[in-house]
């Protein structure tokens, strides 16, 4: 049973003539960690963009829990891959933003944010000013953030694209962690293939001009990584590796079908 | 792993740029420092030698002396402070109600296409003018009381404000606003949460303009038509040759400036702390 449904899906820039999406249909249900990965320019973004409200679809539905998507809501909570956060706040009160604009009483809301900082291991930082966190500090807290507003679906759009490798790696598995204590859907975005393939129950592959999918793929890392394997031994498992070079060459052969001009 | 060499280079990095940041601040003070006093030196060298009459440029004891009489006696019926006083009522309230109707103005130019196209024009028009030209019109309008000038000060502080506000909420960085809207935010809260903080720096910086133009003009106003204030006191003094008073209220008119400038900054870091910080 989906919970979040994309029928057909196409998107269009006003004043364009090329779409940046065609016909892109997609489910996600409960316990899935859908990412989608692709190059620049495949559309990704906007993708995420349509599911969260902020841009309207030229042709298709967005359903959530049967009901048309219209406009950004709280149900379907977004991570930025840049931050977002509101520098005039300290981090409890950007954690507890979204049910202060909910009308939460404060107490509430404080105690829920400590809960969310603490579930993102970031206990301790509640009075921190947000421009003395590092960057992997501040991902936690808009991942904290988007949580403690217990949305239906969490939405991620690069969240660890600006990061350092090593920052990079502890995210991901903290992100799986999350994931499995709150049993949120996550829809994610990426261009990293490796982090798509670690993460992802089920990855849907984008190529270029008009984005549209290429591939789908039903992975099991990620599950790997809950029942007690290392990261590291995940990664450096062959079957990781084999499933990461065929994506790989799949949005290689995917280039130079749609652009030859560009093999040169 | 080398983890016992990194942290004395990591310190070695940090430490150097501190120090000679720290040089170059105390220099660049130093140099302010000694530019004033060498300015005050010539002064005195010019008076004290006679190279200057004291009609044209009394020298800085006997404005100082000037001051103590005009601060306890007074000059033209008031005194110092209570020209002062006059001069600094005028521009607070002038101030008070700038800000009152300029900060709802520029976040309605900002935010609002139908506002933007209807006030835009207004201010864009006006704002160019200097006061001094449209000061006949509001002595015309209103008479020569305190009305007019608080309104030419008004006006002169208005436009600063109201298009740094609007630019400002222009310039509010778009992913923080779909951030709160994908928290359930409405227009009203996107306002208030968002937009408004956004925009502080920007308001504190149009405060800042208005304020230095406000100044000058008020001065400005009260060389023209008025019965107290610094700008009365210099120009009445500078009918009589009582150039001692005029160059003290010169100096006043400055320091007041300074203050307000200072106190601006001082404010502007007190409530924008994250401004210019990389967030």
């Amino acid at each position: 049973m989906a919970l979040l449904q994309l029928e057909r899906i196409s998107a269009q820039y006003p004043g364009a003539t090329e779409p940046v999406l065609a016909d892109i249909s997609l489910t996600l249900g409960p316990k899935q960690l859908l990412v989608a990965l692709g190059p620049s320019g495949s559309g990704k973004t906007s993708l995420l963009n349509l599911i969260a409200g902020f841009v309207e679809p030229s042709a298709g539905q967005i359903t959530l829990d049967g009901t048309p998507v219209k406009g950004p809501g709280a149900e379907r909570g977004v991570v930025f891959q840049d931050d977002a956060l509101l520098p005039w706040q300290d981090v409890l009160a950007n954690v507890g933003f979204g049910l202060e604009l909910a009308g939460v009483a404060k107490q509430t809301r404080e105690a829920r944010a400590r809960e969310m900082l603490a579930l993102v291991d970031l206990a301790g930082f509640e009075q921190r000013r947000v421009w003395q966190l590092s960057g992997g500090q501040k991902q936690r807290v808009g991942l904290a953030r988007a949580l403690a507003a217990d949305p239906r679906v969490l939405l991620m759009d690069e969240p660890f694209g600006a990061l350092d490798a090593f920052t990079r790696e502890q995210m991901q598995e903290l992100l799986l962690q999350v994931w499995q204590r709150t049993a949120k859907p996550v829809f994610l975005i990426t261009h990293d293939i490796e982090e798509a393939v670690f993460l992802a129950t089920d990855l849907i592959l984008l190529a270029p001009d008009p984005g549209q999918i290429v591939e789908r793929l039903s992975l099991d890392f990620g599950q790997r990584y809950g029942a007690g394997e290392s990261a590291r031994s995940i990664k450096s498992d062959p079957r990781f590796i084999e499933t990461r070079e065929h994506v790989l060459a799949k949005v290689f052969s995917q280039r130079s079908a749609t652009r030859p001009q560009e093999r040169a | 792993m080398s983890s016992y060499e990194i942290p004395a280079v990591v310190r070695d990095a940090t430490s150097k740029p501190t120090a000679s940041g720290l040089k170059a601040h105390l220099s660049t003070r130093w140099i302010s420092g000694l530019t004033l006093i060498a300015l005050l030196a010539i002064w005195w060298a010019v008076t004290a030698s006679g190279l200057i009459e004291p009609l044209f440029l009394p020298s800085p004891s006997a404005v100082l002396e000037k001051g103590w009489l005009l601060a306890t006696r007074g000059y033209m019926d008031s005194t110092l402070w209570q020209h002062l006083a006059a001069s600094l009522e005028r521009i607070g309230l002038g101030l008070l109600f700038a800000v009152l109707t300029a900060v709802p103005v520029g976040i309605a130019i900002g935010a609002n296409r139908i506002a933007r196209g209807v006030l835009d024009p207004l201010i864009e028009f006006y704002r160019p003018i200097p006061p001094l030209a449209y000061l006949p019109l509001i002595v015309i309008w209103c008479g020569i009381g305190e009305l007019s000038k608080v309104l030419l000060i008004y006006l002169a502080i208005f436009a600063p404000i109201a298009i740094a506000t609007a630019t400002g909420v222009r310039t509010v960085d778009r992913a923080k606003l779909r951030a709160a809207q994908s928290l359930g935010a409405t227009r009203a809260q996107l306002i208030r949460h968002v937009i408004v903080p956004s925009a502080l720096p920007d308001i504190l910086t149009g405060i800042r303009i208005g304020l230095g133009v406000g100044w000058s003009t008020l001065v400005a106003a009260e060389l023209i038509a008025a019965t107290s204030g610094l700008g009365f006191m210099v120009q009445s003094a500078a009918q009589f040759l009582v150039t001692d008073v005029v160059v003290l209220g010169i100096l006043v008119i400055a320091l007041i400036a300074f203050a307000m400038e200072m106190g601006l900054r001082a404010l502007q870091r007190k409530l924008v702390p994250w401004h210019g910080q990389p967030h």
